[in-house]
């Protein structure tokens, strides 16, 4: 099966790639997925305590290249966010901006399911 | 892509055709094209010559008398001619088949099917090493067994079974002896006579010939085994296999059957060294796992864990060089890792975190050793980009963690 160009692009330069400190009071973290399943994304993100917008996001990823190159691109698009447009990212925008199989799908939500569980974890920290 | 630069690593997916058996084969497209089956005339005997002596070939490798060779058009015809043709024609004895978990789909999916029509199937378990447990194999024999079916050689781990002592034990027991020997023809001596078993299947595209073409082996004499056709039609191949031969195709098998006989053991010894190279240079890495017993393997294969990354992730980042198979089946539908490693006991986790490498005839020792560096630059890169890396090198015990399963 061929990958498109933009799920070779984001996984020969992913972006973001790395972790931020999960003990901060304003990083939030999602680890979803399972190794059995061959998938674990570990998405992070900082917010700005002021505003509410996303300062910063980062990621981890093990996984097959559309894996690698869904949780690239979302964090990406989180960054510069406010929580609550963050929460609208839906995964078949991720499938339509990636172009992923139908048997890909499944990355696409995974990184959905990281956003949601990573501003859950901020809120959850900060009592909101 | 550079065609010419990609290293060829996936022999036991299929090997290129060998260059002389190509020579073989090429008169008969056009100058000899007769149907064997043609006894008027030039055409057809010239044909039916071409494939007497291509299955003297064949024999020839396995030691066997040239009427034992049915041909087919693969192993995956000959395993369901193997198992449907007993399970039809010993019917009256019994309806009992034993097998592994870890045989190829092509057997595990005729048993299936061999259930519906009634057959009770025994699906064996593996040892942690690939083997089979020979007192269990005992054990399972009933009064109403027809069949065992053993593969050789397994095709993802490259793990020999116990043949001689499998043999013995049908034997002792009057049972036929069956072997999917696909990747094992042509590469270490495979002699079913001289070890007890009854039938065997092996196909020329994985000994450097044709695709398409396969055989079946089938005892003559002490046990004399009949098949019930499974291809109706004119009555080929002594009635147990219908359909206009494959003359090119078998002219091939013929060829590659000599070439293998004349060069196995050269090339063995050759690409032992080269896996063996290619092993020691890669399990240097930390938390990389061998798979499959290593003293009772062929010689080309290593299939090699390298934990906390995924196979096909892994596969991705040197694929544009290097041509492998991955035990994570993240390309298919199911999403379900190989159940080869799974059946030996290898945890799902790093069952997707496999790399089949298959080195074969023409593989270089330069090859490999560019192979060993872009593999282990793919892994050091993906471990960079995995959170389970991490948290391994962070001293997180990876087993305590509450994965959401999806």
């Amino acid at each position: 099966m061929a990958y498109s160009e933009k799920v070779l692009d984001h996984f020969k330069s992913p972006r973001n790639v790395g972790s931020l400190n999960k003990d901060a009071k304003n990083v939030g973290t999602g680890l979803v997925g399972a190794p059995e399943c061959g998938d674990v994304m570990r998405l992070q993100i900082e917010v700005d305590d002021e505003t509410g917008v996303i300062r910063d996001a980062k990621f981890k990823t093990f996984g097959c290249g559309s894996a690698i190159a869904s949780s690239s691109l979302a964090t990406e698009w989180l960054k510069g966010k406010s929580l609550e447009d963050a929460l609208r990212i839906d995964n078949m925008a991720i499938v339509e901006e990636l172009a992923l199989p139908p048997v890909k799908i499944h990355c696409s939500v995974l990184a959905e399911d990281a956003i949601k569980a990573a501003i859950a974890d901020y809120q959850q920290k900060n009592n909101q | 892509m550079n065609q010419r630069k990609l290293i060829y690593l996936d022999n036991n997916a299929t090997t290129p055709c060998d260059p002389r058996v190509v020579d073989a084969m090429l008169p008969y497209f056009f100058e000899k094209h007769g149907n064997a089956a043609s006894r008027s005339h030039q055409f057809g005997w010239e044909a039916e010559d071409a494939v007497d002596y291509a299955r003297e070939q064949v024999a020839k490798l396995l030691n066997v008398e040239d009427k034992e060779i049915i041909f087919t058009s693969g192993a995956t015809e000959s395993n369901n001619l193997a198992l449907k043709g007993v399970f039809e024609m010993y019917a009256k004895k019994g309806n009992h088949i034993i097998t592994v978990e870890t045989e190829h789909k092509a057997i595990l999916d005729t048993c299936g099917h061999l259930e519906k029509q009634g057959a009770e199937i025994t699906y064996l378990k593996v040892k942690e090493d690939g083997l089979v447990d020979l007192a269990e194999l005992e054990a399972a024999i009933k009064p109403n067994t027809i069949l065992i079916s053993v593969m050789w050689a397994n095709n993802e781990t490259g793990v020999i079974q116990p043949m001689q002592e499998i043999a013995k034990l049908c034997e002792k027991h009057g049972v036929l002896f069956h072997s999917d020997a696909t990747q094992a023809v042509g590469k270490i001596p495979t002699h079913p006579r001289e070890l007890g078993v009854h039938l065997m299947s092996f196909t020329a595209h994985k000994m450097y010939g044709p695709k398409g073409v396969g055989a079946l082996y089938v005892s003559r004499k002490n046990p004399r085994v009949k098949v019930t056709a499974q291809m109706d039609g004119g009555g080929h191949e002594r009635g147990m296999r219908s359909g206009t031969l494959n003359v090119p195709g078998i002219v091939g098998f013929g060829k590659a059957a000599e070439i293998a006989r004349e060069e196995m053991h050269q090339d063995a010894e050759r690409l032992s060294k080269l896996r063996n190279h290619l092993e020691a240079e890669l399990t240097k890495m930390e938390e990389t796992k061998v798979n499959g017993n290593v003293n009772s393997r062929m010689p080309h294969v290593s299939n090699i864990s390298f934990k906390h990354v995924e196979g096909e992730g892994l596969m991705m980042t040197f694929n544009q060089n290097i041509a492998v198979s991955s035990g994570s089946a993240c390309t298919s539908a199911s999403l379900e890792p190989s159940y080869v490693l799974v059946g030996m006991g290898l945890g799902d986790d790093l069952a997707h975190s496999s790399i089949r490498f298959s080195l074969g005839r023409f593989t270089t020792e330069e090859e490999v050793n560019q192979a060993i560096e872009l593999v282990r630059n793919g892994v050091n890169h993906m471990r960079e980009l995995s959170p389970i890396w991490e948290m391994y090198k962070d001293g997180v015990d990876l087993s305590k963690i509450e994965w959401t399963a999806h």
